[in-house]
């Protein structure tokens, strides 16, 4: 079905929004990334196996019948309980569902409308039957992730009924480019990739240049550790970043799109590519766009999993064929690109906040966030946290309200000791920076960055030092290999690291490292080289006992560093049991029957086999 | 055209100029490694680096990236630059295996001139690793010791963006970073047709002519510059003479070639000098024996001429024709032509000078 003008856009929405509502009944399986590995597909076929006869009955004459669609949605938010089901029009919000419970689900809430109440989410009495109840979805505000969760990410007309692609509508036939390029730079959106560069000023040199030949690209090459929001948006909501990727094209007059997927992201690139299919069949893409003579197509890259590709001229270096490597700059990416030509290019979040804002306006953007960072964030939770999972919060809330109101505070009670913000190259912010602000300006006074939004929310079971090291680590292995400062100055420090991790650090080695940490921020090519100290220097700064303790002491106080552990036998609490003598792999624990048992720590490999097999809780770390 | 000062010498640019190609106009001497001109700056080596105080604003940056601006106060020998590319070089060192005395490149190696400069002996890090990778020996010419390669990338741009060939590449990644063909194959087995521009840009020892294993920089008694012999390009070449005999050869930067030399140019065009199997005298078939046997130019000489006046006489100069070899020169081609219409009274003239 082709769309040949405005009007038939409209016309298909109204007819999407019929057959929506011609469901009295809808099951929507969150098939985000977490509830997918979590078994959500079994339970989407278990589901769709169990009402397939529902479907039946439901002939289409006969409207008081129930007529059951099961969808695929995207990420519902709420990982830590996957896998997800919401019934609606009930709104009743299920966690945790196991393919038993499903026959269930379709007898009581399907069938006859009765809530399951064991599948509703708990948090101690409280239980919650509604979505919106749950203080990890009620205190969200939600824009980019508006549809994640709640329409199908397979169906166009899902997205058209919700109101999709009457943003990219409203812009080609009631704006000109110049003034979308205005609207986007009024709003102040900034780009969510992590630097937080306005993306209306983008666009504007963009627009600005000679060049006639001009590219939109996206970047959703999320590399980070622990960060997953692009994802779950490629996932979710696809027809946004393409209807935010099509404006962009439109107002700075480029024909041509490319988004770079990572290729760990298979999910994304499936619904990605469904998505650009039907667009394409819809006459949404492609040439003569809805009748108006636009042109605009969109291409899949697929990144090979190196993370430095996330730089903005080592990504077009790869789509372009090359081998992934920053290059110096001038010139920029906006006035030589891909193929060296004026290239837009922004994050999937940035681009899925563009239709809200040509739809509602800038002032309305401008009253969500903070001054300088007007609108909201996505971030992922992840870590020693009570609730994982996927949030979007406006700029400018605190830490405290993220991992304690939204998050659930730390998993276990435990006792908060830091939060890694912006991934392996951003920064530990601590207790004192609970109550601050969170938007781009400030944390980059924390000596952290935004990053593109991934929290590791670390309890006091976590060895700072091991947690710089195994950031040290990863920015060193991802290295390009380029510059100098990057490429053996972060496996000096990794070396020097790895060395007082084992024992064997020196307090000259401390020195050592801050200057080679503060040559590698400032001397460095790109912007990964810049931050790869960034988790030394700030963990330097703030838990510099604990390396000082490592040291000197010999002593991790988290008993996370092996070489600093000892295995102990408390010889009031042995029994002579031997079971543990029996099990050592390295024959270190000694002693005769009914005796307490000793082990010899020159032996001992510390691999923990006998704190397992003793029944007595006798061994300890020390 | 922009007004700034360097290291307090007043200095007047067009617009656009770098901060290094505004210094090196000037004779103003800033390091580098990575450089090279004509291309998009690598900007990988960070040693150019100069403090810049713009607007009121100081900073440090590389002078290969950093454009000039109007009032620019640039100095290329302060404390904190100093500093910086010690910095460099210490980093450096510390990923190259320090064998000097046994390297080609001794005495002609850039990055022992800057550590012998800035006064960087060894590296200030303690028990680090170092690269240990296989030497590939398999190319003729050259061979390429990734132990002591600083990851400059002038091998791979001159490849790519001055050659066009290609053949080479970064592969690996971070520390383990080294230069060599794609897919993890031997230089031979690469497209490389071994023009040998990437040694020639090398600043260090890692790519090294095989010939240099016979002298040492240091050793060599002159240069002379002089054209290619093979083809019609004209490229400029240095010889490299010790005790008399060539021992190498560099390209020049010449009009046509700009440095550059094809296979045969660099390592085609001065071996057979001093070959045994050159024939240094003229040499004439004794008919009885069938040896050739030593003659006097003019002995020689006699015999053509008495032969070429048999033929025309004989059979016309139709029959006879003169082809000179595109090696000559321009004068040794005209006058063999002159010959062959003057004397032979014949037409039947070419040159193989249209490869």
């Amino acid at each position: 079905m082709r769309l040949d003008n405005v009007e038939a856009l409209a016309k298909c929405r109204e007819q999407a929004r019929a057959s929506i509502d011609a469901y009295t009944c809808r099951i929507l399986v969150c098939s985000g990334n977490g509830c997918m590995a979590s078994g959500a597909q079994k339970i989407y076929d278990e589901l769709s196996r169990l009402t397939e006869g529902l479907n039946q009955v439901s002939v289409e004459m006969q409207k008081d019948v129930p007529h059951i669609g099961t969808l695929k949605t995207g990420c519902q938010g709420l990982c830590e309980y996957g896998p997800l089901v919401r019934v609606e029009p009930y709104d009743y919000q299920y966690v945790k569902v196991q393919v038993e419970d499903c026959a269930e689900l379709v007898e009581e809430t399907v069938k006859n409308g009765r809530p399951v109440e064991r599948l509703f989410h708990r948090d101690g009495d409280a239980v919650y039957e509604h979505p919106m109840d749950i203080p990890f979805l009620s205190k969200q505000t939600r824009i980019v992730l508006e549809n994640c969760g709640n329409i199908d990410a397979e169906s166009i007309d899902e997205y058209i009924a919700a109101g999709g692609f009457s943003a990219f509508a409203k812009a080609i036939t009631e704006m000109t480019c110049e003034e979308v390029v205005e609207e986007i730079d009024k709003s102040g959106l900034r780009g969510r990739g992590g630097g937080g560069f306005p993306a209306g000023t983008k666009w504007k040199q963009v627009l600005r240049q000679k060049e006639k030949e001009r590219y939109v690209v996206c970047n959703g090459d999320e590399g980070d550790p622990g960060a997953f929001m692009d994802g779950s948006v490629m996932e979710g909501d696809p027809y946004k970043l393409i209807e935010g990727m099509m404006i962009a094209g439109y107002a700075v007059a480029a024909e041509n799109g490319y988004i770079y997927v990572r290729a760990e992201y298979p999910l994304s690139v499936k619904r990605l590519k469904h998505a650009i299919a039907q667009c394409e069949e819809y006459g949404l893409l492609g040439d003569n766009i809805l009748g108006t003579g636009i042109n605009f197509h969109l291409h899949i890259n697929r990144g090979a999993g190196a993370f430095v590709c996330g730089e903005g001229s080592a990504l077009t270096a790869s789509i372009e064929g090359n081998r992934g490597m920053p290059r110096v700059k001038p010139p920029r990416t906006v006035e030589q690109g891909l193929w060296a030509k004026p290239t837009v290019l922004n994050n999937v979040e940035t681009y899925a906040n563009v239709p809200k804002i040509i739809l509602q306006g800038a002032d309305w953007f401008r009253t969500i966030g903070t001054e300088g960072s007007p609108g909201t964030k996505t971030f992922s939770i992840t870590g020693a946290i009570a609730n994982t999972g996927l949030i979007e919060v406006p700029m400018g809330s605190t830490l405290r309200e993220i991992i304690y109101d939204i998050g659930g505070g730390l998993k276990n009670g435990a006792t908060f000791k830091g939060v890694q913000i912006g991934g392996p190259s951003g920064g530990c912010l601590v207790e004192e920076h609970l109550d601050q602000p969170l938007d781009f300006d400030s944390v980059k006074k924390f000596n952290a960055i935004m990053g593109s939004g991934g929290l590791v929310v670390m309890d006091d079971n976590t060895c700072m030092v091991e947690v710089a090291r195994f950031f040290m680590g990863f920015t060193q292995r991802e290295s390009c290999g380029k510059c100098g400062p990057c490429r053996i100055g972060t496996k000096r420090m990794l070396e020097i690291l790895e060395k007082i991790v084992a024992g064997n650090g020196e307090m000259e080695d401390l020195d050592t490292l801050e200057e080679t940490a503060k040559f590698i921020r400032e001397r460095s090519l790109c912007g990964l080289g810049k931050s790869a100290p960034l988790p030394v220097i700030s963990t330097l700064k703030t838990f510099r006992d604990e390396y000082i303790e490592h040291i000197v002491d010999k002593k991790c106080r988290a008993h996370v560093c092996k070489a600093m552990q000892a295995y102990v036998i408390d010889p009031e609490k042995c029994k002579g049991c031997t079971k543990c003598a029996r099990n050592c792999p390295v024959s270190a624990i000694s002693g005769n029957k009914k005796e307490a048992h000793t082990i010899d720590t020159t032996k001992c490999i510390k691999c923990g086999t006998c704190l397992e097999n003793c029944s007595f809780g006798a061994i300890y770390v020390q | 055209m922009i007004h700034l000062t360097i290291d307090g010498i007043a200095v007047e640019v067009e617009e656009g100029t770098t901060i290094l190609n505004a210094a090196r106009k000037y004779g103003i001497e800033i390091p580098t490694l990575c450089y090279l001109e004509g291309i998009l700056p690598d900007g990988s080596c960070r040693l150019c680096v100069v403090e810049v105080v713009s607007r009121g604003r100081a900073k440090i940056d590389t002078a290969c990236t950093l454009r000039c601006s109007e009032g620019d106060e640039v100095f290329t020998m302060s404390e904190k630059v100093v500093e910086s590319r010690r910095n460099s070089l210490d980093l450096l060192l510390s990923d190259h295996r320090l064998h000097c005395f046994s390297c080609e490149a001794n005495g002609d190696c850039k990055l022992q001139d800057y550590c012998v400069e800035y006064g960087v002996e060894k590296t200030s890090y303690k028990n680090m690793e170092v690269r240990e990778c296989e030497i590939d020996d398999t190319n003729k010419f050259f061979s390429y010791d990734p132990s002591i390669c600083i990851l400059c990338h002038r091998c791979v741009n001159t490849c790519n963006e001055i050659v066009g060939r290609g053949s080479i590449g970064t592969m690996n990644r971070g520390f383990q970073s080294i230069i060599g063909a794609p897919g993890g194959k031997k230089w031979i087995d690469s497209t490389c047709e071994s023009c040998g521009n990437c040694v020639q840009a090398c600043p260090t020892g890692a790519l090294s002519m095989k010939r240099r294993k016979k002298y040492r920089a240091f050793q060599a008694d002159k240069k002379v510059r002089t054209t290619c012999p093979h083809c019609a390009t004209g490229c400029q070449m240095d010889l490299i003479v010790k005790d008399n005999k060539i021992v190498d050869c560099v390209g020049a930067d010449g009009p046509s070639n700009h440095g550059l030399l094809c296979v045969k140019g660099r390592s085609g065009s001065f071996d057979f000098v001093d070959h045994k199997d050159r024939i240094r005298h003229p040499l004439i078939k004794n008919k009885e024996t069938g040896e050739f046997e030593q003659a006097t130019w003019d002995e020689a000489l006699d015999l053509v001429a008495s032969k070429f006046t048999e033929i025309k006489n004989n059979y016309g100069g139709e029959a006879l024709a003169g082809f000179a070899c595109s090696r000559s020169t321009n004068e040794d081609i005209y006058m063999l032509q002159k010959m062959v219409r003057t004397a032979f009274h014949s037409n039947n003239t070419d040159n193989c000078a249209r490869v």
